[in-house]
């Protein structure tokens, strides 16, 4: 018996599993991290083309459309996070195994935001720029993204959880989590807009902050609860 | 007290109780919002900067009030769906959500119409309740959305729970972050520190209505449940039976 139990890894050892088998599969199909990436990119620069290109609104706006992009980018890869696990069966692995299902669920979440919400976070500076965004703001904007791209991918597992395996699971992702999300978007933009008019941004950061460990608390058991459902 | 509420949970007692208690609901909602209607058109004094243009409060209010009772409802429901596995709870569930829905809408558009004359637009993004009725209202057709797009009915029931329960943590969250939006809103005017900063007879017949739209609200939603266990009780024995008395089968 105790060589058997020798042979299951721990708490941690499945969680660290979870993402380097997700961070792996994502190296070798780079497409699927790279796609919302140059969507952020895109969404980012319509605004400027179909509002006009005026200094002072690119400025103004610059916070929220940053946001935005960031929120629907975020969006575009939530849909995948299950799926090829529900498609070749590993989810049902997943679910089996001893390790509890929402530490499971945690480690998705975490791979997803590191290879979605980090990424974001890297490349807004750009787009920062793109808008004329004081240089001084940037540290302010990378935080909230930071914070806020955490609890979207938490957030986003609950919805993928609920949706994998559907039809039309793609809008219905959308529309589930759209709103739930709208703190984030809010708080999110507002801060940077804040920032960019010399206003104090601690009140800001702080409810991302809270909202990001409210979501790191609950969000897991809820996935763990969906992907059971789903996957019944 | 355990025993009522495992009668209540059977469903063919749900079914007979829901209705021999309908038209009670029905004939106290309907008195209610008659003497509102009668006593808040007619009756109450008019408001010194709004003129008679306040007097849709006793429609707004009421269907506000009811659009977030509703979901309160639907996630206590599901919560005790999912807990307890309790097929009854799920079914409430089910019902409450478009009522919930038809009531967002209706305080929406009736915010709407207000707003119209006195802030001389339809829509103001300014202002946070108005806001958070509109994120309501999408609460409500995601989580319709997604029971629609399950075709298993157990699992359906599941699922929804569980975005409602997700959804009931974040309400709070999201009024609180609309709130902080600046605010054009009314303030509160009935639960207010140091008692209700309006006419007691403009403040009656208001609670008339809250009342009343409640007690519509409760005979809608019993009457939705009755037809959601029939049909999803159509293969039980009692149904059948219901629909076809056993003297009459063929």
């Amino acid at each position: 018996m105790s060589g058997q139990e020798k042979q299951v890894p721990g708490l941690l050892g499945g969680f660290g599993a979870i993402i380097r088998r997700d961070l792996l599969l994502a190296w070798k199909r780079p497409g699927d991290v790279l796609n919302p990436l140059f969507f952020f990119a895109m969404v980012a620069s319509l605004f400027p083309l179909a509002v006009g290109p005026s200094p002072e609104q690119l400025m103004l706006n610059g916070p929220g459309v940053v946001w935005v992009a960031a929120l629907l980018a975020t969006l575009l890869s939530l849909n995948s996070l299950f799926l090829s696990d529900f498609e070749d069966g590993s989810l049902d692995q997943i679910i089996l195994s001893p390790q509890p299902l929402p530490l499971l669920g945690l480690g998705k979440a975490a791979a997803h935001w590191l290879l979605s919400g980090l990424p974001l976070v890297l490349v807004s500076p750009l787009i920062a720029m793109t808008y004329r965004m004081p240089g001084d703001i940037i540290g302010v904007m990378m935080l909230s993204l930071a914070l806020g791209t955490i609890s979207l991918s938490l957030l986003g597992a609950i919805g993928a959880a609920l949706t994998v395996g559907l039809n039309r699971g793609n809008a219905l992702l959308s529309l589930l989590i759209l709103p739930l999300a709208m703190p984030i978007l809010i708080f999110g933009a507002r801060t940077v807009s804040l920032a960019a008019a010399g206003d104090p941004v601690a009140a800001g950061i702080y409810f991302l902050a809270a909202y990001c460990m409210l979501a790191l608390t609950l969000a897991p058991f809820a996935t763990a609860a969906a992907l059971k459902i789903s996957n019944e | 007290m355990w025993r009522f509420f495992h009668k209540l949970a059977s469903p063919p007692h749900f079914y007979g109780l829901a209705a021999r208690m309908i038209p009670w609901f029905y004939a106290a909602g309907l008195a209610l919002v008659i003497y509102g209607t009668v006593a808040g058109l007619f009756y109450a004094p008019v408001d010194e900067e709004m003129n008679d243009g306040f007097r849709i409060i006793y429609v707004h209010v009421p269907a506000a009030y009811i659009s977030m009772s509703a979901y309160m409802v639907m996630a206590i429901a599901a919560g005790i769906g999912l807990i307890w596995r309790m097929k009854l709870a799920h079914a409430v569930a089910a019902g409450a959500a478009p009522l919930g829905a038809w009531f967002t809408f209706l305080a929406l558009l009736t915010g709407s119409i207000w707003g119209r004359p006195m802030w001389g637009t339809w829509w103001e993004w300014g202002d946070p309740r108005l806001t958070s009725e509109l994120l309501m209202l999408f609460l409500y057709f995601g989580y319709m959305a997604l029971r629609a797009a399950i075709d298993d009915t157990a699992k359906a029931d599941k699922a929804s729970a569980v975005l409602a329960m997700v959804g009931a943590v974040n309400i709070p969250i999201i009024h609180f972050s609309v709130e902080w939006w600046t605010s054009l809103h009314q303030g509160p005017t009935i639960l207010k520190e140091g008692g209700p900063g309006i006419h007691p007879d403009m403040l009656y017949p208001l609670l008339g209505m809250i009342l009343g739209f409640t007690f519509l609200f409760g005979a809608l939603l019993l009457a939705r449940v009755r037809t959601e266990v029939l049909q999803r009780e159509r293969r039980s024995r009692w149904v059948r039976n219901l629909i076809m008395p056993a003297g009459e089968a063929a």
